[in-house]
């Protein structure tokens, strides 16, 4: 029971903290934007430690945040393994072939009107489906290995990818484009130097959306078949054996790989685009 | 009109692909069968086949192409057949039947559907919040948006372990997943709507001395529509996936998902394309009916573009 009001303190206490903060004169200060929600996370957390012990919740339903650390930092091998089993082989390498098909894709639909006119809704279409559903096809054509997942990811990448850069070529205005004209640039000349940077913000946009779908995917493929190592492999077995700490620890790794993954390209972007109206102010 | 003609292109093109790459696809399962038939195959051997370029079998057995599009259990069946199999099992059987591909898309629905009410339902109630209260704004807000940057979906099967422990089966375990999926998207996208206003509307209302209730629901929340559609018809996409994704580590036996592991255990391509079609159909027609409401609505609301 003490720890259950301990939870109720510390939850009040991280709350009122916080309103001081967040109302504060400082609150439009970047040190306090950072260290608002850091409390929180951490209130969250110590709440969920203290509510788990003091209710005795039974480790099968929800393990305290200590465990889970404590099975992560002990099992960092396996971890590792499952890591560069789904995310660098599986996830990674298709990400980077179906957003390269989508990309390669798009500039040569792009010469077309027609054929962009008649793709777009076909692709926005594709966007929307259920992709992750091919996993099961795709392992059997390519096998239990990471090329299976590889395979999977193309297919959920590519269609987001492909509208987006095929969106964003358009981004150009005619005056622009005139001008490149006035200066008598080949095709390729203003596709490199004026439509490539212009669509730069689109383009990005549809890599950031993939980085969370190529990570879906690959992880969901495992469910349908994967060698004895793998994220989504550890996850369906664990949660099989009821170690569900090793499951929250798959989940953090995820968690860990997918914001990375997520940061990396955010952090290209802005040094890429950085004319951009979004990254200046 | 044009695009149209372009769509229809585009659609016939990829219809074509498909029929031209069921030919390699299937050769080899093609020319097994075909010699254990009795017919003339060029190399006579399925083990010296093995090794063989498959577009080299292509020209060496042109006999088989045509077969190629009608084998039994194909790598890849062709459209036709994929069709004839949703025609059979949706139109041709009984609704109730456990065969019916109508009977399975109906759970998996409902499934979506209850996660997607309590999932929007929850996402507009802490974006509502989220505008009021500059405390929940800026500790709950970071934490959503870096929420999508996480493969939410590997938590599905915990979820539905988790519950089964705990006694709720069924439906449930399913919608939570699809709620879950469709929260935050609906969370960040109202946000974005509620904070649309800008600030001569907002000063408009303060000289009308509107209070915080009446600015609420007389500007704020009208001028949401848009990106609550926008975000809804996102949302309503993620439950599906959740509901297909949550039947997949139960072994559950009604269901799309159902049907897709069901067809990947027992080696029945056709069934396995038919599910993911029919789940392709139930994504496209929920998404034109959010479509349809919202241009109703913001027609209504003299919002439309």
């Amino acid at each position: 029971m003490m720890m259950v009001l301990l939870a109720a303190l510390v939850w009040s206490f991280g709350w009122w903290l916080n309103s001081r903060l967040a109302n504060g004169s400082n609150s439009d200060r970047g040190a306090v934007k950072l260290l608002v929600p850091v409390i929180f996370g951490i209130t969250v957390l110590v709440v969920w430690e203290l509510l788990v012990r003091g209710l005795q919740v039974s480790m099968v339903i929800l393990p305290a945040p200590s465990l889970i650390v404590e099975r992560f930092a002990s099992s960092l091998p396996i971890l590792w393994k499952d890591l560069s089993q789904t995310f660098l082989k599986g996830a990674l390498s298709g990400y980077v072939m179906g957003c390269g098909a989508a990309l390669l894709m798009a500039v040569a639909v792009d010469r077309s009107d027609f054929l962009r006119r008649g793709l777009l809704p076909v692709g926005n279409f594709v966007a929307a489906l259920p992709i992750v559903g091919t996993a099961p096809i795709l392992v059997m054509w390519f096998g239990f290995d990471w090329q299976s997942k590889a395979a999977v990811v193309v297919v959920m990448v590519f269609f987001p990818m492909l509208v987006n850069t095929v969106a964003g070529l358009r981004e150009t205005s005619a005056m622009q484009r005139d001008l490149m004209q006035t200066y008598a640039a080949s095709y390729w000349q203003s596709f490199f130097k004026l439509r490539l940077p212009a669509a730069l913000p689109f383009i990005f946009n549809g890599l950031k959306i993939s980085t969370t779908l190529a990570l879906v995917g690959a992880i969901v493929a495992e469910f349908f078949g994967s060698p004895t190592v793998g994220m989504g492999f550890r996850i369906s077995t664990s949660v099989g054996q009821l170690a569900l700490d090793m499951v929250w620890a798959e989940i953090v790794m995820a968690a860990l790989a997918g914001s990375f993954f997520y940061g990396a390209i955010a952090l290209i972007e802005k040094s890429l685009t950085f004319w951009h109206p979004s990254q200046r102010g | 009109m044009r695009s149209f003609l372009a769509v229809l292109t585009v659609l016939a093109a990829i219809v074509a692909i498909w029929y031209a790459a069921c030919v390699p696809m299937n050769i080899k399962g093609v020319l097994d069968a075909a010699e254990r038939g009795g017919a003339e195959v060029m190399p006579a051997t399925s083990k010296v086949r093995r090794d063989m370029g498959t577009f080299g079998l292509v020209a060496g057995n042109t006999f088989a192409i045509a077969q190629t599009w009608e084998q039994d259990r194909p790598r890849l069946p062709a459209p036709h057949q994929v069709i004839t199999e949703l025609w059979k099992t949706t139109v041709m059987k009984k609704v109730t039947s456990k065969r019916s591909l109508v009977y399975h898309a109906q759970v998996t629905l409902n499934a979506t559907l209850l996660g997607f009410v309590i999932g929007t339902g929850l996402g507009i109630l802490l974006a509502v919040g989220i505008v009021h209260s500059k405390v929940m704004d800026m500790s709950v807000m970071p934490w959503a948006i870096v929420s999508q940057t996480i493969p939410i979906i590997a938590l599905a099967p915990m979820i539905i372990v988790v519950l089964y422990s705990i006694g709720v089966q069924g439906i449930l375990p399913k919608a939570i997943i699809s709620a879950y999926l469709s929260f935050f998207p609906v969370v960040v996208g109202m946000v974005k709507g509620l904070r649309s206003p800008d600030a001569m509307q907002l000063d408009l209302l303060k000289t009308y001395s509107a209070n915080t209730n009446q600015g609420f629901w007389k500007l704020r929340l009208p001028s949401s529509m848009p990106y609550l559609f926008t975000s809804l018809k996102i949302g309503i996409a993620a439950s599906l996936l959740g509901a297909i994704v949550g039947e997949l580590p139960t072994g559950a036996v009604s269901g799309l998902g159902a049907r897709l592991l069901a067809g990947s255990y027992y080696g029945q391509t056709v069934q396995i394309w038919s599910a993911l079609f029919a789940a392709a159909i139930l994504a496209g027609l929920l998404v034109a009916l959010l479509g349809m409401i919202e241009k109703l609505v913001l027609k209504r609301m003299g919002m439309a573009s």
